[in-house]
């Protein structure tokens, strides 16, 4: 019997019950590792030596018949932009190659209180920045769904950890769509809660105003199951909000009848390609046979999110990188001469070229004389799309859109040019901009076999309805049973 | 050579006396081993995120109200951007363009001319750590205990036209901030320090001329002389023909000369955006309302009470509330012995020549309140002579000893017996006939050199006015 | 170019960046694309529009003035490159 293809809520099941052992999950899920990450290399450390003896203390509790919490034994991957007190904690960097975290992050600090046990860290894009997980200084995580492809990105080891059943769930982070549209690429459940709901304190810090840590996992009932556990005020975090505890396994009801979607028809035009349309349409079908309403709405200023994103997480990325200065922690060049040589050498050497690129580009709209054009006018327009989701959701519920344009796409693609990769975060991008929940769901799969995501997002702090729509759109559709072959392909 | 006018405005940093740091729980103390102060939040370490304390908005509105600044209703802070060894994050967390007080003044006293010096606005942000240079190895090192400790920018406007005025504005504003006990204003540990912004124009000339900035002085006597070197500086500058570079400079007070800082301003550009990390800060009538309540007395009416309430004179009123620790010391003093202008005397006098010789404080002074009381009611009691007091005050100066002790120690008590004064008194009167001669022929001194006499003999212990009276009755018997 | 050789070589001062030949002929032509794509905001009517600095209606998130233990300077250190006498150190800074 193999454990790693159960779902997180199955296996904690099983432990809990005491049908297996948390070493039995362990083992399982380790020598998956084993035969699948070779192909896939999801993960940039492992933590099996910790993992074991976690694993043990848990179970010695669970035998005296302590309570072990909802995720007792369940290993989980974390992003390693996400601290661990003791774990490097490497931003996929060679800035941070050796970078040993002295604090939890409050999300870790949860998953543990929670009884989870961290099987490793995951790669991405370097600290972040980047859509198909190719700019990690370390190594290059294959789709596996088809090895010659990308798993998307900035969180594509997580979201290939969870696919490829090397993690019952995985922590991401989303900027601009680093979670959703992994998942999406992987055909996982990838969910973005609004900003303010998970503390941000121990994630390492890409665009503050936008960043937000959520799960990758197998079903919508486990997004929600972690999602109780990560939640909540952190008197660390200033922008943590400061509301009500929900429990939201309640909302795993499969029922939209009276919801309403809302479908934005400005604003899913160009560059989407005709799988995912049709994919699209599919989930509009699918929706409407389970009862909701389907609801044409306005968001005439989404388009604008793409510009407004690349300014904003920019700037605040071009001041948030530059503590990595080769002074108190990380990369240190070898050979300098004097005090601003010891900084130009160690970033240089240190960070890769997206990372430059987009410190650059922050440094230039922030710099004097073009903050208003830029910056400020960027924050102008977030006013406005804020403003364009507000009137939408006066019509609708839930709006839905895809999570990416196309489907994933082969290692190198868009090396040429930069812009071209940034166009594929433009229906992810808008629900940062407005700092609401978006889910990514399993949405079918494209005439190349690569998996579709469909993507939910709802009012702030509304995640009680996104996931009762995504749970319904689950639970009435088959795609998720479907698993990838870890193998090369076209 | 022309004359000139000159024009400086303070930037002047106060370290808040918070329990904290500005955005951990870290202590502010003072003076303990490099880097044992420190959470992964003050030193920038990846992942971390700021949480304002509370009390540092607290204690800049206080600032403001006691600088009559207006207080921002909605403020914010903001980030400024620029790589230093000394600042972990590469980044201040400062406030740009909303900060918490604006357009305040406060009124100096130079030489008897007062003249009110404005504020343009008063800030919250973190200070940087320490750099320490090693002679050992020549290299820097980073003490980051300092980093993140609250501060307040005050900024003038370029009111001031001196180095004294300048040295008086910075020694109203540490008495301002010492009353309202924001800061513990200890300038040798840089607790407060400033920036002087200064140019020089010809008289009559409308434009102000370029100005430079000299950073961190911190002490009085570094202010005053480093203005003075500037002054000169830009005046001879000028006068050669030769033009006024903006730039930062620093000010070297052991060899009194400054020079202009190697780090070049052409690249300098903060990059200021608002901190995504921090809330704006908004604050309603009422808590402004209730800290103006909270506010302790400040020095200029506490100088209308003394004069109304101790009948003292002006003078003595504002020398005694210039400063928290001597009013405070003046009114606890005076609660014991109730005879105020004596205190106040004493205070102005002998202690106040002895602290500045030794360049302390009248708070950090062995001579405690209960103990100058003490002394002063043995004089007014008449226990001792006010001469006999001199001598112990430096004994109780020097050891803490009480002042009753020394006169018992020493047998200092004052003789006021007329019988024994009397015996002593004829025994002078006796021995200088030509004293008394000079006396009768109307030379009023010879009656000195007689009680001088007496008093040698006494060894200062005989009541003066009882020798006067007695030599006196005797002479003219 | 929207942005210029002379812009990019300012900001990668700015930035603590150092290009070669090539990367500054590289970064000018992706920067100006990328700007010339942002700058499709300047089409956008903004007038009177308040900028959005915090998505959430957030004000007045303070903490009390307690102290808490700092932590172990051996902790503080741990992933310092180069340290010396209980502190980090760096090249003689001059000033």
């Amino acid at each position: 019997m193999s454990l790693y293809d159960l779902t997180l809520s199955e296996v904690a099941g099983k432990i809990r019950n005491k049908e297996v052992t948390i070493k039995e999950v362990l083992d399982d899920i380790y020598s998956r590792i084993e035969d699948v990450e070779p192909k896939v290399d999801a993960y940039i450390t492992l933590t099996k030596d910790l993992a074991y003896k976690r694993a043990e203390e848990l179970q010695e509790k669970l035998n005296n018949g302590e309570d072990i919490g909802v995720l007792g034994g369940v290993p989980i991957a974390i992003k390693d932009n996400i601290c661990t007190n003791g774990v490097k904690t490497t931003c996929a960097s060679k800035m941070l190659e050796n970078f040993t975290p002295i604090y939890d992050a409050t999300v870790v600090k949860k998953l543990e209180e929670a009884g989870a046990i961290i099987v490793g860290k995951t790669n991405m894009d370097e600290f972040a920045m980047g859509s198909s997980t190719e700019t990690s200084y370390f190594k290059k995580t294959k789709n596996p769904w088809n090895l010659n492809r990308v798993p998307g990105g900035s969180s594509g080891g997580s979201a290939a950890a969870v696919s490829s059943d090397m993690a019952f769930a995985a922590l991401g982070s989303d900027t601009g769509g680093s979670i959703r549209q992994p998942a999406s690429y992987c055909s996982v459940v990838g969910l973005k809660p609004t900003y303010g709901l998970i503390s941000r304190f121990g994630l390492i810090a890409f665009a503050s105003s936008l960043d937000q840590i959520g799960p990758f996992t197998k079903t919508v009932e486990d997004a929600a199951v972690m999602l109780n556990v990560i939640s909540g005020h952190d008197k660390l975090d200033t922008t943590s909000a400061d509301i009500e505890k929900v429990d939201y396994t309640k909302s795993l009801v499969n029922d939209v009848k009276g919801k309403v979607i809302g479908i934005p028809t400005d604003f899913i035009t160009e560059g989407i390609s005709e799988d995912v349309k049709q994919a699209y349409d599919n989930a509009i079908d699918t929706l409407k046979e389970a009862g909701a309403k389907i609801e044409e709405i306005k968001l005439e200023y989404a388009k604008y999110s793409l510009a407004t994103y690349y300014i904003i997480a920019t700037a605040e990325a071009s001041s948030n990188l530059g503590r990595y200065d080769g002074i108190r922690y990380g990369y240190r060049a070898k050979d300098f001469n004097d005090l601003d040589e010891l900084y130009v050498k160690s970033r240089t050497e240190g960070f890769g070229d997206e990372v430059k690129r987009r410190i650059m580009l922050g440094t230039y709209v922030l710099s004097s004389g073009y903050y208003d054009a830029y910056y400020k006018r960027a924050q102008q327009v977030r006013t406005l799309i804020v403003e364009n989701f507000k009137k939408a959701f006066e019509k609708c519920d839930v709006i839905m859109i895809p999570t990416a344009p196309n489907t994933s796409f082969k290692f190198g693609a868009h090396n040429a040019s930069p812009l071209e990769m940034y166009l594929e975060d433009i229906y992810t991008v808008p629900v940062n901009i407005a700092g609401l929940p978006g889910i990514s769901v399993p949405g079918g799969f494209g005439k190349n076999g690569m998996p579709i995501g469909i993507q939910f997002i709802a009012k702030a702090f509304d995640e009680q309805n996104l996931l009762q729509v995504a749970y319904t759109f689950e639970k009435n559709t088959s795609y998720i049973d479907k698993k990838p072959a870890i193998e090369e392909g076209k | 050579m022309k004359e000139y006018e000159v024009i400086i405005g303070l930037e002047v940093h106060a370290e808040l006396s918070t329990k904290t740091k500005i955005y951990c729980n870290c202590t502010t103390s003072f003076g303990a081993d490099p880097n044992t102060h420190c959470c992964p939040i003050c030193t920038g370490m990846p992942g971390t995120l700021p949480v304002l304390n509370e009390k540092v908005v607290e204690y800049a509105v206080k600032a403001g109200l006691a600088t009559n600044c207006e207080i921002s209703r909605f403020s914010k802070q903001d980030r400024k951007n620029y790589f230093y060894p000394d600042l972990p994050k590469a980044y201040q967390i400062s406030q740009y363009d909303l900060p918490l007080c604006i357009g305040g003044h406060i009124d100096i006293n130079v030489d008897g001319n007062k003249k009110s010096i404005g504020i343009t606005r008063i800030h919250i942000e973190e200070d940087a750590g320490k750099l320490i240079h090693d002679a050992y190895t020549g290299d820097t090192l980073v003490d980051m205990n300092r980093c993140a400790v609250p501060l307040i920018e005050i900024v003038s406007e370029p009111d001031i036209r001196s180095a004294e005025e300048a040295v008086a504005y910075m020694q109203t504003l540490k008495s301002i901030l010492e009353y309202l006990e924001v800061c513990d204003c200890k300038m040798q540990e840089g607790s407060l320090r400033c920036d002087v912004n200064l140019s020089v124009r010809p008289v009559g000339q409308k434009e102000f001329g370029t100005r430079t900035e000299t950073k961190n002085l911190n002490s009085f006597k570094a202010i005053h002389n480093c203005i003075e070197f500037e002054i000169q500086r830009q005046i001879e500058v000028l006068e050669n023909g030769g033009k006024i570079y903006q730039e930062t400079r620093r000010f070297d007070d052991a060899k009194g000369i400054g020079y202009a800082m190697r780090t070049k301003e052409d690249a300098q550009d903060y990059r200021y955006f608002p901190e995504p990390d921090l809330a704006p800060i908004v604050l309603s009538d009422e808590y402004i309302e209730n800290i103006k309540n909270s506010l302790p007395e400040m020095p200029h009416i506490k100088k209308e009470r003394y004069i109304k309430e101790f009948g003292l004179p002006e003078y003595d009123a504002e020398i005694l509330t210039s400063s928290k620790y001597t009013a405070a010391f003046f009114e606890k003093t005076n609660d014991i012995c109730n005879n105020p202008k004596a205190v106040a005397n004493w205070i102005m006098g002998d202690f106040a020549r002895m602290l500045n010789e030794s360049e302390i404080e009248i708070n950090e002074s062995k001579v405690k309140e209960d103990n100058l009381a003490c002394l002063i009611t043995l004089i007014d009691k008449g226990t001792i002579s006010s001469k006999i007091a001199k001598q112990i005050f430096e004994e109780m100066f020097k050891t803490g000893e009480n002042a009753k002790d020394i006169v018992e120690k020493k047998g200092l008590v004052q003789i006021s017996d007329e019988g024994a004064i009397k015996a002593i008194v004829e025994k002078v009167v006796e021995a200088n006939p030509q004293s008394v001669a000079d006396y009768k022929a109307g030379k009023d001194k010879a009656i000195g050199f007689m009680v001088g006499q007496v008093m040698k003999e006494t060894k200062g212990k005989a009541n003066p006015q009882i020798v006067n009276k007695l030599l006196l009755e005797i002479i003219n018997k | 170019m929207s942005v210029s050789k002379e812009d990019v070589k300012h900001i990668a001062k700015l930035s603590k960046l150092n290009l070669t030949q090539e990367e500054l002929e590289k970064y000018t032509n992706e920067l100006s694309s990328i700007v010339d794509f942002a700058n499709e905001l300047s089409n956008i009517n903004v007038e009177g529009i308040k900028p959005t600095a915090h998505i959430l209606d957030i004000k007045n998130v303070f903490r009390k003035d307690e102290v808490q233990p700092s932590y172990d300077r051996e902790e503080i250190l741990k992933n310092a490159p180069s340290k010396d006498a209980g502190c980090v150190s760096v090249p003689k800074v001059v000033e």
